[in-house]
Protein backbone atom coordinates (compact mmCIF):
# COMPACT_ATOMS: atom_id res chain seq x y z
CA UNK A 1 0.00 0.00 0.00
CA UNK A 2 1.44 3.36 -1.05
CA UNK A 3 0.49 6.93 -0.26
CA UNK A 4 -0.20 9.52 -2.94
CA UNK A 5 3.12 11.24 -2.13
CA UNK A 6 5.11 8.04 -2.65
CA UNK A 7 3.36 7.42 -5.97
CA UNK A 8 4.06 11.02 -6.98
CA UNK A 9 7.81 10.48 -6.39
CA UNK A 10 7.73 7.30 -8.46
CA UNK A 11 5.94 9.10 -11.30
CA UNK A 12 8.27 12.11 -11.16
CA UNK A 13 11.28 9.81 -11.40
CA UNK A 14 9.84 8.18 -14.49
CA UNK A 15 8.06 11.03 -16.33
CA UNK A 16 9.75 14.21 -15.06
CA UNK A 17 8.13 17.44 -16.15
CA UNK A 18 4.96 15.74 -17.45
CA UNK A 19 3.91 15.38 -13.82
CA UNK A 20 2.73 18.86 -12.90
CA UNK A 21 2.30 18.30 -9.20
CA UNK A 22 0.15 17.49 -6.23
CA UNK A 23 -3.15 19.28 -5.71
CA UNK A 24 -4.84 19.10 -2.33
CA UNK A 25 -8.61 18.83 -2.67
CA UNK A 26 -9.76 17.57 0.75
CA UNK A 27 -10.51 14.83 1.54
CA UNK A 28 -8.42 13.73 -1.41
CA UNK A 29 -5.15 14.56 -3.07
CA UNK A 30 -4.87 14.72 -6.84
CA UNK A 31 -1.90 14.41 -9.13
CA UNK A 32 -1.99 16.81 -12.07
CA UNK A 33 -0.47 15.50 -15.27
CA UNK A 34 -0.29 16.74 -18.86
CA UNK A 35 -2.78 15.34 -21.40
CA UNK A 36 0.05 14.22 -23.69
CA UNK A 37 1.56 11.94 -21.03
CA UNK A 38 -1.76 10.50 -19.83
CA UNK A 39 -1.69 7.26 -21.79
CA UNK A 40 1.88 6.39 -20.83
CA UNK A 41 1.28 7.25 -17.18
CA UNK A 42 -1.82 5.06 -17.16
CA UNK A 43 0.06 2.12 -18.67
CA UNK A 44 2.84 2.58 -16.10
CA UNK A 45 0.40 2.74 -13.18
CA UNK A 46 -1.34 -0.43 -14.28
CA UNK A 47 1.73 -2.49 -15.17
CA UNK A 48 4.11 -1.49 -12.36
CA UNK A 49 4.19 -4.39 -9.93
CA UNK A 50 4.34 -2.24 -6.80
CA UNK A 51 1.42 -0.07 -7.92
CA UNK A 52 -0.79 -2.52 -9.84
CA UNK A 53 -3.69 -0.11 -10.49
CA UNK A 54 -6.02 -2.61 -12.12
CA UNK A 55 -9.34 -0.85 -11.61
CA UNK A 56 -10.61 2.45 -12.98
CA UNK A 57 -13.38 3.29 -10.53
CA UNK A 58 -14.55 6.51 -12.07
CA UNK A 59 -13.74 8.94 -14.82
CA UNK A 60 -15.46 12.31 -14.77
CA UNK A 61 -15.45 15.28 -17.08
CA UNK A 62 -15.51 18.70 -15.46
CA UNK A 63 -16.12 22.27 -16.54
CA UNK A 64 -13.72 24.22 -14.33
CA UNK A 65 -16.04 27.25 -14.49
CA UNK A 66 -13.12 29.61 -15.18
CA UNK A 67 -14.07 30.12 -18.81
CA UNK A 68 -10.88 28.65 -20.23
CA UNK A 69 -10.32 25.04 -19.17
CA UNK A 70 -12.01 21.66 -18.86
CA UNK A 71 -10.72 18.75 -16.80
CA UNK A 72 -10.94 14.99 -16.65
CA UNK A 73 -10.54 13.31 -13.25
CA UNK A 74 -9.60 9.63 -12.95
CA UNK A 75 -10.19 7.68 -9.74
CA UNK A 76 -8.17 4.48 -9.88
CA UNK A 77 -7.50 1.78 -7.33
CA UNK A 78 -5.55 -1.40 -6.89
CA UNK A 79 -7.66 -4.28 -5.68
CA UNK A 80 -4.62 -6.27 -4.55
CA UNK A 81 -2.50 -3.47 -3.03
CA UNK A 82 -5.57 -1.70 -1.59
CA UNK A 83 -4.47 1.81 -2.50
CA UNK A 84 -6.20 4.50 -4.47
CA UNK A 85 -5.11 7.44 -6.58
CA UNK A 86 -6.75 10.46 -8.20
CA UNK A 87 -5.34 11.77 -11.47
CA UNK A 88 -6.35 14.94 -13.25
CA UNK A 89 -5.66 16.30 -16.72
CA UNK A 90 -6.64 19.80 -17.73
CA UNK A 91 -7.32 20.79 -21.33
CA UNK A 92 -8.09 24.17 -22.92
CA UNK A 93 -11.79 24.75 -23.57
CA UNK A 94 -11.34 25.83 -27.18
CA UNK A 95 -9.43 22.64 -28.08
CA UNK A 96 -10.36 20.00 -25.48
CA UNK A 97 -8.41 16.96 -26.68
CA UNK A 98 -6.84 14.33 -24.44
CA UNK A 99 -5.84 10.68 -24.71
CA UNK A 100 -8.22 7.75 -24.31
CA UNK A 101 -7.38 5.14 -21.66
CA UNK A 102 -9.76 2.51 -23.06
CA UNK A 103 -6.81 0.30 -24.00
CA UNK A 104 -5.59 0.44 -20.38
CA UNK A 105 -8.90 0.11 -18.55
CA UNK A 106 -11.66 -1.21 -20.80
CA UNK A 107 -14.42 0.22 -18.60
CA UNK A 108 -13.34 3.74 -19.56
CA UNK A 109 -15.20 3.30 -22.83
CA UNK A 110 -18.64 4.47 -21.69
CA UNK A 111 -17.22 6.92 -19.14
CA UNK A 112 -15.32 8.70 -21.87
CA UNK A 113 -18.36 8.74 -24.09
CA UNK A 114 -20.30 10.37 -21.26
CA UNK A 115 -17.60 13.00 -20.72
CA UNK A 116 -17.67 13.63 -24.46
CA UNK A 117 -21.46 13.82 -24.56
CA UNK A 118 -22.05 16.13 -21.61
CA UNK A 119 -18.85 18.20 -21.40
CA UNK A 120 -17.44 17.90 -24.91
CA UNK A 121 -13.98 16.51 -24.22
CA UNK A 122 -12.53 14.60 -27.15
CA UNK A 123 -10.52 11.46 -26.43
CA UNK A 124 -7.92 10.48 -29.00
CA UNK A 125 -7.91 6.81 -30.01
CA UNK A 126 -11.30 6.07 -28.47
CA UNK A 127 -12.86 3.15 -30.43
CA UNK A 128 -16.38 4.62 -30.61
CA UNK A 129 -16.61 8.23 -29.49
CA UNK A 130 -20.31 9.01 -30.01
CA UNK A 131 -22.97 10.42 -27.71
CA UNK A 132 -24.20 8.03 -25.04
CA UNK A 133 -27.02 9.84 -23.18
CA UNK A 134 -28.28 12.64 -25.41
CA UNK A 135 -29.86 11.80 -28.79
CA UNK A 136 -27.36 11.10 -31.57
CA UNK A 137 -28.69 14.02 -33.60
CA UNK A 138 -28.42 16.51 -30.71
CA UNK A 139 -26.68 19.51 -32.24
CA UNK A 140 -27.10 22.11 -29.48
CA UNK A 141 -23.77 21.35 -27.79
CA UNK A 142 -22.74 19.73 -24.54
CA UNK A 143 -25.32 20.28 -21.77
CA UNK A 144 -23.12 20.33 -18.65
CA UNK A 145 -20.88 23.13 -19.87
CA UNK A 146 -21.43 26.31 -17.89
CA UNK A 147 -22.09 28.40 -21.01
CA UNK A 148 -24.58 25.90 -22.48
CA UNK A 149 -27.87 27.24 -23.81
CA UNK A 150 -30.78 24.87 -24.26
CA UNK A 151 -32.34 25.00 -27.76
CA UNK A 152 -35.90 26.17 -28.35
CA UNK A 153 -36.87 23.09 -30.31
CA UNK A 154 -35.71 19.52 -30.79
CA UNK A 155 -37.31 17.62 -33.70
CA UNK A 156 -40.29 19.99 -33.61
CA UNK A 157 -40.85 19.54 -29.85
CA UNK A 158 -40.65 22.68 -27.75
CA UNK A 159 -37.91 22.22 -25.15
CA UNK A 160 -38.26 25.09 -22.61
CA UNK A 161 -41.07 24.96 -20.05
CA UNK B 1 -73.70 -8.79 -15.49
CA UNK B 2 -73.24 -11.05 -12.53
CA UNK B 3 -75.69 -13.89 -12.33
CA UNK B 4 -78.33 -12.06 -14.35
CA UNK B 5 -78.32 -14.78 -17.00
CA UNK B 6 -79.54 -17.29 -14.43
CA UNK B 7 -82.59 -15.15 -13.65
CA UNK B 8 -84.44 -15.88 -16.86
CA UNK B 9 -86.16 -19.15 -17.40
CA UNK B 10 -86.55 -18.59 -21.14
CA UNK B 11 -84.50 -16.97 -23.90
CA UNK B 12 -84.70 -13.24 -23.88
CA UNK B 13 -83.46 -10.03 -25.50
CA UNK B 14 -81.87 -6.91 -24.10
CA UNK B 15 -82.52 -3.59 -25.77
CA UNK B 16 -79.74 -1.02 -25.75
CA UNK B 17 -78.16 1.48 -28.09
CA UNK B 18 -75.11 0.66 -30.17
CA UNK B 19 -73.21 3.44 -28.44
CA UNK B 20 -73.91 2.06 -24.97
CA UNK B 21 -72.96 -1.46 -25.98
CA UNK B 22 -69.73 -0.40 -27.72
CA UNK B 23 -68.74 1.91 -24.89
CA UNK B 24 -69.46 -0.74 -22.28
CA UNK B 25 -67.33 -3.24 -24.17
CA UNK B 26 -64.47 -0.78 -24.67
CA UNK B 27 -64.28 0.58 -21.16
CA UNK B 28 -64.48 -2.85 -19.58
CA UNK B 29 -61.36 -4.25 -21.19
CA UNK B 30 -58.76 -1.53 -21.51
CA UNK B 31 -55.54 -3.35 -22.30
CA UNK B 32 -52.53 -1.23 -21.56
CA UNK B 33 -49.07 -1.13 -23.11
CA UNK B 34 -46.57 -1.90 -20.40
CA UNK B 35 -44.62 1.32 -20.58
CA UNK B 36 -42.75 2.13 -17.38
CA UNK B 37 -40.21 4.93 -17.58
CA UNK B 38 -39.20 5.86 -14.05
CA UNK B 39 -40.33 5.64 -10.42
CA UNK B 40 -43.99 5.99 -11.46
CA UNK B 41 -43.59 2.61 -13.12
CA UNK B 42 -43.11 1.03 -9.69
CA UNK B 43 -46.48 2.41 -8.62
CA UNK B 44 -48.00 1.28 -11.91
CA UNK B 45 -46.67 -2.23 -11.29
CA UNK B 46 -48.02 -2.12 -7.75
CA UNK B 47 -51.39 -1.14 -9.19
CA UNK B 48 -51.29 -4.13 -11.51
CA UNK B 49 -50.31 -6.50 -8.73
CA UNK B 50 -52.55 -8.41 -6.35
CA UNK B 51 -53.19 -5.76 -3.72
CA UNK B 52 -54.67 -3.07 -5.98
CA UNK B 53 -55.61 -5.48 -8.77
CA UNK B 54 -55.90 -3.44 -11.97
CA UNK B 55 -57.31 -6.57 -13.57
CA UNK B 56 -60.68 -6.13 -11.86
CA UNK B 57 -61.27 -3.16 -14.23
CA UNK B 58 -60.16 -5.25 -17.18
CA UNK B 59 -56.72 -3.68 -17.43
CA UNK B 60 -54.14 -6.21 -18.56
CA UNK B 61 -50.56 -5.22 -19.39
CA UNK B 62 -49.62 -6.17 -22.94
CA UNK B 63 -46.17 -6.17 -24.46
CA UNK B 64 -47.17 -4.95 -27.89
CA UNK B 65 -48.81 -1.62 -28.74
CA UNK B 66 -50.72 -3.45 -31.47
CA UNK B 67 -52.74 -5.34 -28.84
CA UNK B 68 -53.44 -2.33 -26.69
CA UNK B 69 -56.13 0.26 -26.09
CA UNK B 70 -54.43 2.52 -23.59
CA UNK B 71 -50.87 3.61 -22.90
CA UNK B 72 -49.96 4.76 -19.40
CA UNK B 73 -46.98 7.10 -19.68
CA UNK B 74 -45.55 6.46 -16.24
CA UNK B 75 -42.42 8.49 -15.65
CA UNK B 76 -39.98 11.07 -16.92
CA UNK B 77 -40.17 11.50 -20.67
CA UNK B 78 -36.81 12.51 -22.10
CA UNK B 79 -36.59 14.11 -25.50
CA UNK B 80 -34.91 10.96 -26.76
CA UNK B 81 -37.77 8.80 -25.45
CA UNK B 82 -40.48 11.20 -26.69
CA UNK B 83 -39.74 10.31 -30.30
CA UNK B 84 -40.09 6.61 -29.41
CA UNK B 85 -43.34 7.19 -27.53
CA UNK B 86 -44.82 8.92 -30.54
CA UNK B 87 -43.88 5.94 -32.64
CA UNK B 88 -45.40 3.47 -30.17
CA UNK B 89 -48.56 5.58 -29.96
CA UNK B 90 -48.88 5.56 -33.72
CA UNK B 91 -48.71 1.76 -33.74
CA UNK B 92 -51.71 1.39 -31.43
CA UNK B 93 -55.03 0.62 -33.12
CA UNK B 94 -57.92 3.06 -32.74
CA UNK B 95 -59.68 3.79 -30.45
CA UNK B 96 -56.63 4.57 -28.33
CA UNK B 97 -56.23 6.46 -25.10
CA UNK B 98 -53.35 8.00 -23.18
CA UNK B 99 -53.06 8.31 -19.41
CA UNK B 100 -50.28 10.67 -18.36
CA UNK B 101 -49.14 9.46 -14.95
CA UNK B 102 -47.17 11.68 -12.57
CA UNK B 103 -45.76 15.18 -12.58
CA UNK B 104 -42.89 14.48 -14.98
CA UNK B 105 -45.16 13.25 -17.70
CA UNK B 106 -47.78 15.96 -17.00
CA UNK B 107 -45.50 18.99 -17.09
CA UNK B 108 -41.84 18.05 -16.61
CA UNK B 109 -42.13 17.74 -12.83
CA UNK B 110 -38.94 18.52 -10.89
CA UNK B 111 -37.07 18.88 -14.21
CA UNK B 112 -39.22 21.74 -15.46
CA UNK B 113 -36.45 24.35 -15.31
CA UNK B 114 -33.02 22.72 -15.50
CA UNK B 115 -33.90 19.45 -17.18
CA UNK B 116 -32.21 20.10 -20.49
CA UNK B 117 -33.16 16.63 -21.72
CA UNK B 118 -36.74 16.36 -20.39
CA UNK B 119 -39.90 16.95 -22.38
CA UNK B 120 -42.04 19.38 -20.37
CA UNK B 121 -45.31 17.55 -20.73
CA UNK B 122 -46.35 14.49 -22.68
CA UNK B 123 -49.14 16.47 -24.34
CA UNK B 124 -46.55 18.18 -26.54
CA UNK B 125 -46.13 14.91 -28.42
CA UNK B 126 -49.34 12.85 -28.15
CA UNK B 127 -52.89 13.83 -27.10
CA UNK B 128 -53.53 13.01 -23.43
CA UNK B 129 -56.91 11.89 -22.10
CA UNK B 130 -56.33 11.78 -18.36
CA UNK B 131 -53.65 13.47 -16.26
CA UNK B 132 -52.88 11.77 -12.94
CA UNK B 133 -51.07 14.17 -10.58
CA UNK B 134 -48.56 13.04 -7.96
CA UNK B 135 -44.86 12.38 -7.61
CA UNK B 136 -45.32 9.51 -7.91
CA UNK B 137 -49.11 9.05 -7.63
CA UNK B 138 -50.37 6.44 -5.20
CA UNK B 139 -51.96 3.39 -6.82
CA UNK B 140 -55.34 4.73 -5.66
CA UNK B 141 -54.72 7.86 -7.75
CA UNK B 142 -53.96 5.79 -10.84
CA UNK B 143 -57.13 3.78 -10.25
CA UNK B 144 -59.06 7.05 -10.01
CA UNK B 145 -57.44 8.13 -13.29
CA UNK B 146 -58.57 4.92 -14.91
CA UNK B 147 -62.13 5.44 -13.63
CA UNK B 148 -62.05 8.94 -15.13
CA UNK B 149 -60.98 7.45 -18.44
CA UNK B 150 -63.81 4.93 -18.24
CA UNK B 151 -66.23 7.78 -17.56
CA UNK B 152 -64.89 9.55 -20.64
CA UNK B 153 -65.33 6.47 -22.80
CA UNK B 154 -68.84 5.90 -21.41
CA UNK B 155 -69.89 9.30 -22.81
CA UNK B 156 -68.38 8.79 -26.24
CA UNK B 157 -70.50 8.31 -29.30
CA UNK B 158 -69.88 6.65 -32.63
CA UNK B 159 -71.74 9.53 -34.25
CA UNK B 160 -69.50 12.33 -33.09
CA UNK B 161 -66.30 10.56 -32.19
CA UNK B 162 -63.76 12.59 -30.32
CA UNK B 163 -60.81 10.26 -30.22
CA UNK B 164 -57.92 11.08 -32.46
Amino acid sequence: MKSTEEILELLKGKFGSDIIGLVSAPPEKMIDITPASLYNVAVFLRNNEELDFDNLMLLSGLDDANGSTLSVVYHIESVKEKHKLVLRVTVPKDNPITESVVKVWECANWHEREAFDLIGIKFNNHPNLIRILMPYDWNAGHPLRKDYKNPEFYQGMKVPY
Amino acid sequence: MGLLDKEFSQENIVITSVDDLMNWARLSSLWQVGFGLACCAIEMMATSAAHYDFDRFGVIPRNSPRHSDVIIISGTVTLKMATRIKRIYEQMPDPKYVISMGSCSNCGGPYWEHGYHVLKGMDRVVPVDVYVPGCPPRPEALLEGLLKLQEKIRNESLVSKETV
